[in-house]
This record gives C-alpha cells, sequence and structure tokens, in this order.
C-alpha cells in the first residue's frame, strides 16, 4: 500500500456532460469524456500516434472559454466544465465535417474504401444530406500516384489530418511522406513530389492502415485472382502467412484475436484455389537456413577468424525492412541474412520442387500469397524474385482482399467447416506460427540453434523463449549461455549468444545507428517493419491499435502451444524436403531457391 | 472638426541617452523584483496585438524551475498594413536589444533572438553591426545574454508564437496545440518569453522615465503610447506614435481625406469601423485593439474588393493544418464572390456568417480565429456591396 503512492498520478476532477468525473493528471478531454463512456467524434486522433488536433471535429465546449478547445489536445484541468454536445458544438462539428466534405472527393460508391471510411461514418451521423458549402473539388488539381506495386495515394481523398505523416515519421522513422505547400494547396507528399516508388517509401503499409479515409489504400490484385481461378489451363497454388489466420476474422466481422485458421482453409478451398499450403512450412525452412547460416558465421568469425565475416546477423523476412535498410543502411547491407523471406522461398518451391512433385508444368502454375502486408506486394515484383525460372509469387493478397473475395463470394465464414491444408507444403510448427509476432522468429531460431549444437531441447519451460518475446516500443536484448555443446560445435561452448528483437523501423534504426557506430555487441538481430511484426502489419484489418494487435499477439502464441510440433527441425515436410530435393541446408540448390541479395538504394 | 490635434508622443523614437546604454547597465543593478513591480505598475500590454500584460507573461515565465530558457524578439512583421516594426528596428535598435536583455535578466535566460521577417533581410547589415555593439557592450558590464538574429522565410503565420518556434527549431511553420504555453513550452520546448518588438522598447522606456510617468499616457485599460501605421485613402500615410485610447473620430479628422468611409484596424485580421460607428469607437483594449495598422478607405473603394484580398490572403498564408482555417478560408472567399457573380442568393451570405463564427471558436490558432474579425465586420457593415 505505501509503495502504490507513488504511482498514482494526482487526480483532476472535471464535469463532463453534468457527470463528475475524476481522472488522472495529464489526461485529455476526450480520454476522460471516454472514461464516461461518451463519445466524442475524432478524424486525425489515432491512439498510436501522437496528438495533431488538426482536424478540429473533436472540439468541445467549456465552460468560461471563448473558443471551443479540441478535446484530443487539451489537457483536463481541475473545476472543468465540459459540453461534448451543447448547440454551438453540434454546429461548428457540422460546419467541419462540411468543410472537409467540400474538398474530399466523394465518389463514394466507386471508392476501395466504401462501407470502411471514417469520413464516412461522421458523415451520415451527421446527416450531411445537402452541401451546405461549395464544391471545391474541381478547383484543386489533385494527383493520383498507381505507380507504385503496393500502395496506392489518391489526393482527391485525402482530408490532411496527416495521420500517415505521423505514422510514417514516428512509428517508421522513414518521413516519406511529409507536408508540402501551406494554406489551400497544402497537400500530403513526397520528396520533390515523386511518386512513391522513386522515394524512400518502404511500402510497409502502416500509413494505410492507419488513413480514414480512401487516400492510401494497398494496390488490389483481386480480380486477377479471380481471373486465374476461373481460367482452366491454370493451377492455382495459394499460401497463406502465419499472421492472416489471427485477424482474418476481424475483416469479416469477428473480434480480435480469433485463430480462424481452419476456417480459413475452407474458405480458400470455397473460393476455388487448387491447392492450399502454408506459408509456416517455408517459415520453418528459413529457420534451418538461417540457423545453420548464423552458425556458419560464427564458426567462419570464431574458429577461422575469417575477417570477412559481418557480424551480428539479422533477419530477412520483413521486405519493408530490407527496403528500409537498402535505403537507410546500405553499408550495412552484408549483415542481412542471405535467406529470402518465407513467401519468396515459397514461391520458388511452388514452382520447382512442388511442381515435379506433383508433376505440373510450371508455366501453368499461377502461385498466390494472402499476405498480413503490402510490402510483400513489391517484394514480389522485385526483379531477382524469379529464381524458379518464372516469377516466384504472381500475386500477392493482403488480409483485407482476402477477407473482400470471400464476401465477394458470399461465404458465410463464421459457420464455415475447419479444414486442414493440403500436403506436400502444408505442414507447419509451432515455430513458424510465432514468425508473425515480434520475436518469433528469434525464439524459432533458438529452439533450433540450440538442439542442433548441444543436442539437449532449450531449457525453458513449455518452450516459452519468454526473454525474447519482442513488446511493441521496445527494443528487447536477451543473451543465451550455449553450454555443454556437441564435439562438433566445440568452439561455441561456453559463448553467450547475444540477441536484439526490434519492431517498426524507428526502432529498427535505432538499433542498426548502434551496429553502424560499432556500439553493439550482438550476434543475431530480429527485425520486423511493423509495430508488433506482422500481425500488425500494412496489410491487415483496419482498424488497428495496440489493444486489437495484443490480442492477436495472444492469439498466435495460443495458436503454437496448440501445434503438436513446436520447432522447425522436426517439420516431417520439412525434413522431407532436405531428403528429396534440397539435400542439406545451405547447399547448392538451397543458394539457388532459398537465397537472394540485396541492392543498395540512395535516400533521395 | 477643427479640435486639438491628436497628442503625439515621441517615446519610442526619442532619442538615445548620452551614454551608452546607460538605461540597461543601470537596470541590470535592480532586483528582479522590482522590474517587474515596475512593469505591472505600468500597466503595459503586449504590442503585437493580442495585448497580453507583459509583467505577468515574465513573471510566469520566471517562475519556471527550468535552467534553460529564452527570450525571443517577434519581428516577423507581417500584418498587411503594419511596418512600424521595420521603423523601431532601423532607428533604435539599441533599445529592442535592452528591452530584451532587460527580459532575460528578469527570466532567468541565457539567450536572445530576434526573428525577422524574411522580406526584412535587406535590415540585416546595419542590425548586424549594432548588435555587434550590443554584444561589446553586454561584455563590458559582465553580462552574460547574446542576442542573436534569426531570419524568417517569408511565412505570414509564422508570426503566431509557436508556429515561429517551429520554424526556428527547423521545422515547418506551423502552429502548436496549446496549453502548453511558450511560458512553459517555447522554443526548444523551454519556457520563453516572446514578445513584439516595440514591447520590449516599452519595457526600456518604463526602466528609464518610471512606471507613474508611462502611466499618464493612454487610458485605464490601455497604458502608453503606440505605434500606428498609417496608410490607405490618406494624404500623410506613415508612422505615428500616439497615445492610445483614442477616439476613431479624431483619428480620422486628422488623418483621413475627408471622405473616409472606413477604416481597417489592425489589418487583414483586425475589425473593419464603418463611418457611422467612428463616434463612438475607442483605439485601445477596450474597444478595438490594434497591432498598429490602421487602413483608411474612402468611399472610391469597394469594401468587397477590400474584403476579397484580405481572405485571399489568408487562403494563401494559411499553414493548413487545421480544417476550420485550411477549408474555411476557401469557402468564404469562393462563398462572397458566388453571391457577387449571383450564383449564389444573398442570404448564403448568412451562412457564411455563421461558417466563419465556427472558424473562430474552432481553428487551432489566431489566424484561422481571427479572419472572423474583419470577414463579419465588413460583411455586416457593408452587406449591400457584397450583393450588389
Amino acid at each position: 500500500m505505501k509503495n502504490d503512492q507513488t504511482d498514482i498520478k494526482n487526480q483532476i476532477n472535471l464535469t463532463i456532460d453534468g457527470i463528475q468525473v475524476s481522472v488522472d493528471e495529464g489526461k485529455t478531454i476526450l480520454e476522460a469524456a471516454r472514461e464516461l463512456n461518451i463519445h466524442v467524434p475524432t478524424l486525425c486522433y489515432h491512439e498510436d500516434l501522437c496528438v495533431a488536433g488538426n482536424c478540429r471535429v473533436c472540439v468541445v465546449e467549456q465552460e468560461k472559454v471563448k473558443s471551443l478547445p479540441a478535446s484530443c489536445a487539451t489537457p483536463v484541468s481541475e473545476g472543468m466544465v465540459i459540453h461534448t454536445n451543447s448547440m454551438k458544438v453540434r454546429l461548428a462539428r457540422k460546419h467541419i465535417v462540411e468543410l472537409l466534405l467540400s474538398e474530399h472527393h466523394a465518389d463514394c460508391t466507386k471508392c476501395y474504401k466504401n462501407g470502411n471510411c471514417e469520413l464516412q461514418s461522421l458523415a451520415s451521423q451527421m446527416l450531411t444530406g445537402d452541401h451546405m458549402f461549395l464544391d471545391l473539388v474541381p478547383d484543386q488539381k489533385y494527383t493520383i500516384d498507381m505507380f507504385n506495386t503496393a500502395i496506392i495515394k489518391d489526393d482527391s481523398r485525402c482530408i490532411r489530418c496527416q495521420r500517415c505523416v505521423r505514422t510514417c515519421e514516428e512509428l517508421q522513422g522513414v518521413s516519406a511522406l511529409g507536408v508540402a505547400y501551406r494554406g489551400n494547396r497544402m497537400k500530403i507528399s513526397t520528396f520533390f513530389e515523386h511518386p512513391l516508388f522513386e522515394v524512400v517509401c518502404t511500402n510497409c503499409g502502416q500509413c494505410v492502415n492507419r488513413c480514414p479515409t480512401g487516400a492510401l489504400i494497398e494496390k488490389n490484385y483481386i480480380d486477377q485472382v479471380w481471373d486465374a481461378i476461373y481460367d482452366p489451363t491454370k493451377h492455382v497454388v495459394v499460401q497463406t502467412a502465419p499472421a492472416v489466420r489471427i485477424a482474418l476474422g476481424e475483416a469479416l466481422g469477428m473480434p480480435p484475436g480469433k485463430i480462424v485458421t481452419g476456417k480459413m482453409v475452407a474458405a480458400l478451398k470455397r473460393l476455388g484455389f487448387n491447392t492450399v499450403l502454408d506459408t509456416d512450412f517455408t517459415a520453418d525452412l528459413t529457420i534451418i537456413e538461417e540457423g545453420h547460416e548464423l552458425l556458419s558465421r560464427l564458426k567462419r568469425a570464431l574458429v577461422d577468424k575469417d575477417p570477412s565475416v559481418v557480424l551480428p546477423m539479422t533477419t530477412s523476412c520483413s521486405p519493408g525492412w530490407i527496403k528500409f535498410i537498402e535505403h537507410t543502411f546500405p553499408e550495412l547491407l552484408g549483415n542481412l541474412s542471405s535467406c529470402k523471406s518465407p513467401q519468396q522461398m515459397f514461391g520458388a518451391l511452388v514452382k520447382t520442387y512442388y511442381c515435379q512433385k506433383r508433376k505440373l508444368d510450371a508455366k501453368n502454375v499461377v502461385s498466390v500469397s494472402v499476405m498480413p502486408c503490402t510490402a510483400k506486394k513489391f517484394e514480389a515484383n522485385r526483379p531477382e524474385m524469379r529464381s524458379s525460372g518464372y516469377k516466384d509469387v504472381d500475386f500477392v493478397l493482403t488480409t483485407r482482399e482476402l477477407g473482400i473475395m470471400i464476401k465477394q463470394a458470399g461465404l458465410d465464414f463464421e459457420s464455415l467447416p475447419e479444414e486442414h491444408f493440403d500436403s506436400l507444403m502444408g505442414s507447419s510448427t509451432g515455430a513458424a506460427v510465432i514468425f508473425g509476432t515480434t520475436g518469433g522468429v528469434m525464439e524459432a531460431a533458438i529452439r533450433t540453434v540450440y538442439e542442433v549444437v548441444t543436442g539437449r531441447e532449450i531449457p525453458f519451460e513449455g518452450l516459452n523463449i519468454t526473454p525474447v518475446r519482442g513488446t511493441e516500443g521496445e527494443v528487447r536484448e536477451a543473451s543465451l549461455k550455449i553450454e555443454k555443446v556437441k564435439p562438433e560445435w566445440k568452439f561455441l561452448e561456453g559463448v553467450e549468444l547475444k540477441c536484439v528483437v526490434a519492431n517498426g523501423l524507428a526502432h529498427a534504426k535505432k538499433v542498426m545507428q548502434d551496429v553502424k557506430e560499432g556500439k553493439a555487441n550482438y550476434h543475431f538481430i530480429e527485425i520486423m517493419a511493423c509495430p508488433g511484426g506482422c500481425l500488425g502489419g500494412g496489410g491487415q484489418p483496419i482498424p488497428t491499435n495496440k489493444d486489437i494487435r495484443t490480442k492477436r499477439k495472444l492469439a498466435i502464441y495460443e495458436e503454437d502451444m496448440g501445434m503438436a510440433l513446436r520447432k522447425s527441425h522436426e517439420n516431417p515436410d520439412v525434413q522431407l524436403i532436405y531428403k528429396d530435393f534440397l539435400g542439406q541446408p545451405l547447399g547448392h540448390k538451397s543458394h539457388e531457391l532459398l537465397h537472394t541479395h540485396y541492392t543498395p538504394r540512395k535516400r533521395y | 472638426m477643427s479640435e486639438a490635434k491628436l497628442k503625439r508622443v515621441d517615446l519610442i523614437f526619442g532619442e538615445y541617452s548620452n551614454v551608452k546604454y546607460k538605461v540597461l547597465t543601470e537596470t541590470m543593478k535592480r532586483s528582479n523584483d522590482e522590474i517587474l513591480a515596475d512593469l505591472l505598475e505600468s500597466g503595459l500590454r503586449g504590442r503585437g496585438g493580442a495585448g497580453f500584460p507583459t509583467a505577468i507573461k515574465w513573471k510566469l515565465t520566471a517562475e519556471s524551475p527550468s535552467p534553460e530558457k529564452y527570450v525571443i524578439c517577434n519581428a516577423d512583421e507581417g500584418e498587411p498594413g503594419t511596418f512600424k516594426d521595420r521603423e523601431i528596428l532601423t532607428r533604435v535598435p539599441r533599445k529592442v536589444f535592452s528591452g530584451m536583455a532587460i527580459c532575460g535578466k528578469v527570466i532567468g535566460a541565457q539567450r536572445g533572438y530576434i526573428y525577422l521577417r524574411g522580406e526584412y533581410r535587406f535590415l540585416l547589415p546595419e542590425l548586424m553591426k549594432e548588435l555587434d555593439g550590443y554584444n561589446e557592450h553586454a561584455k563590458s558590464i559582465g553580462l552574460d545574454f547574446p542576442i542573436e538574429i534569426c531570419l524568417g522565410s517569408g511565412a505570414y503565420i509564422c508570426g503566431e508564437e509557436s508556429a515561429l518556434f517551429e520554424s526556428m527549431e527547423g521545422m515547418r511553420g506551423e502552429p502548436r496545440n496549446k496549453p502548453p504555453y511558450p511560458t512553459s513550452f517555447g522554443y526548444m520546448g523551454k519556457p520563453t518569453v516572446i514578445n513584439n518588438v516595440e514591447t520590449f522598447v516599452n519595457v526600456m522606456m518604463i526602466m528609464r522615465l518610471g512606471a507613474i510617468q508611462f502611466k499618464l499616457l493612454g487610458t485605464r485599460d490601455s497604458r502608453g503610447s503606440k505605434v500606428f501605421s498609417v496608410s490607405g485613402d490618406t494624404p500623410i500615410p506613415g508612422i505615428y506614435e500616439l497615445e492610445l485610447g483614442m477616439p476613431l473620430e479624431r483619428f480620422v479628422d486628422e488623418f483621413g481625406d475627408g471622405d473616409t468611409k472606413a477604416v481597417q484596424v489592425g489589418g487583414a485580421s483586425g475589425f473593419c469601423v464603418p463611418r457611422k460607428k467612428f463616434k463612438d469607437t475607442v483605439i485601445g483594449f477596450e474597444g478595438v485593439p490594434t497591432g498598429g495598422s490602421m487602413m483608411l478607405f474612402n468611399s472610391s473603394r469597394s469594401m468587397y474588393h477590400v474584403l476579397h484580398n484580405y481572405l485571399e490572403f489568408f487562403e494563401e498564408e494559411s499553414c493548413g493544418q487545421c480544417t476550420p482555417c485550411r477549408v474555411g478560408c476557401q469557402q468564404l472567399r469562393k462563398g462572397i464572390q458566388a453571391v457577387k457573380k449571383g450564383d449564389k442568393q444573398s442570404l448564403y451570405l448568412d451562412q457564411l456568417m455563421k461558417l466563419s463564427e465556427s472558424m473562430r471558436l474552432t481553428a487551432k490558432c489566431g489566424l484561422g480565429q481571427s479572419v472572423a474579425n474583419s470577414f463579419s465586420s465588413i460583411v455586416y457593415n457593408f452587406k449591400e456591396e457584397m450583393i450588389y
């Protein structure tokens, strides 16, 4: 009890709509109102971002104050009397929404975000039937940037709330998007107004996740995928990433944190995909390849004293992260693991190994992936991602796009039976599932590497390596002492393996800056471009916030715990592919199909 | 009509004392409490236009425990029709420096900046020379308060204090949310006093003459004198230092061309006073306040064009971040245009009046909030000119 007192913040008493409330000092009027379940409308406000106070939709009336303060930006003060729904407030809010609509290209039925647009729902709430003001859209010169493979930016639908700008700067440290010009010409733009594909944009899609309107959306490949499905000459193979199965439900009206693996497989089969496989398979394969790469780098560094070995080694499964490091730290590309991401390993194997086994002609196979990610769309289109002789992954769909396809097909998702992935490249382990959350790749790698080196299971209860389980908004360091190793790994005896886990590119930047300056003595770094890892990816259902992401994370760990196999090297399909096709980790075939190289890029 | 002329005052532009920086040197020997008491007694209010009591601003900043504080002189004189700061900085820059140094002593700041309007770049060579003289003198009397000049880049919005800080920090010049106010969170997030050029000169004159002498000028709510920038339809445009609290009628008698139909007091963001209200209008904080701009219009002027011009200015100079200001300014300008052309009925003006009121209530900073001043006063008083 005594210690508690230091934690208790000063309490501020105020009255909102006649209700007395007492909240912690430093909270805003908006937060206080939410505690009372009073809904004050917002647009530019987002839980993940710093307060902007730009849109002014959330204004409230404060007694004895002449103007109407923005509730999101105004801290509570003692004795404040607030009215959230007075006549003054209602008129001002209506004016503001009408003003936003007057400069917004409101052809809702043609908009990708129709039905999932915050401005639209605010407009319908306020009954903005007849246009109060002049239509400003025809007088403005708007640009639509659709030259990118992953993200479309349509300025005519932008309401200048700057959520995207704040996301890009605060969460991702990228600042590809910024504000340009002033007054009536003010817009969200890029460096010298270049199209997105020419600037430092990593295609992470975090801006898409937070855009309240249809100004930033993913480039969708729904029609192309339907065409492939309907084409009788094509065999369409689909792979699904670990983080999709715990979020897809949200896109179809279910609450966050529901595991829908079986229903998702059933839905994909009903949609008409010929084969439904699991990216988890190549996640396990990534662990084998990447784990051996790490061990080989360590051996060359510690035993051969080879000065050309680059440590620490960083993961390479997050394509947003790859593009980021190519732009921001091109001199550190040697630190990246040469392993392709699971999606691209999968694509390369579908058109080689899988075709061989199933006696299919690769030219008739269409490889589709469902990803929680927009950067994967860019990745699939990289010129080097054609090691099968064809484009390894033809189309990348986000979780949201799959949700739309399921709705288009008229499936009642919740009532679908649970089905299983097809075989050959469909089995997975708990280690692969946790790729979907920050710290997961690290945990999966340690589960395998430790066992390879010592011949024993990692000494953590239930194989849960909690010290590396990353937390959002935090860089997590952990170390693991390796003891009593097998004879062939004698050089690792007593070595303390130092790892660090970071999510969100702003955090990645800090870690890599330390590496660049030689301040970091890590061996292995896991980086995921998005907050919380793939479960918070740019292709996941909208809305997103910390609470939703936490629920998704719990679901991922639940799925891991529920798997019969928890370690990548125990995956039977992985064992089979090494026996029948690849030979050995880091072998000739692996290098040909599963490893890649990177391209230094400029900041501008 | 032939009453005595308005009293001309010579506080601001008066000659320097014969000993260089005499007042500054002497004031440095006084205690902070004494200086603050003098300022409070004088009733000095900020000369930028908003009229916040200077003594209170300084006191709040002085009370903040932060070891790092700043004094900033706002010389981003951007209000249309205002050109008095330019004159002050040209003619009596030492008084400005002295006022800033006194402020630095009172609040415990280590450094002062003058944020100079980008278009005033031509003042730099002379100003730098004077500043070297000041910095030298400061050193000689053991005063550790260097002053630097920071050049703006031509945005009107950067005259708004928090946008000015952002601009100085190298950011986009956009106003911040308030609270927190500059007294606790200003330049670089540190407590900062930011005052208009003229305010600092006034401080320095209060130190020289004493609060009692200063108080003899002006009225209860508007103490002292003010430098006015007189422009428009007047035979004698220019800079005039006059006592505050004068009736507008006497001002027009003296400066008008005999056919004055309206005076825009306080620039584009100020109020338009029509002829019939000259008699009852007092220039000062109890009546119509001004940062110094007085624009006279005679009957040859179309008030529609005047308003359209102001709105064009705001439309372009809004930073664009908040909805009411960015879109509101466009709607107001295009709205009066539509009424004039007959595309909208005259009733639409009432709609626009309500919109301007919403802008006053909800805009993030003073720019958007004060568009309603000129809009509603012009539309209300010259409605027929808006329609026909």
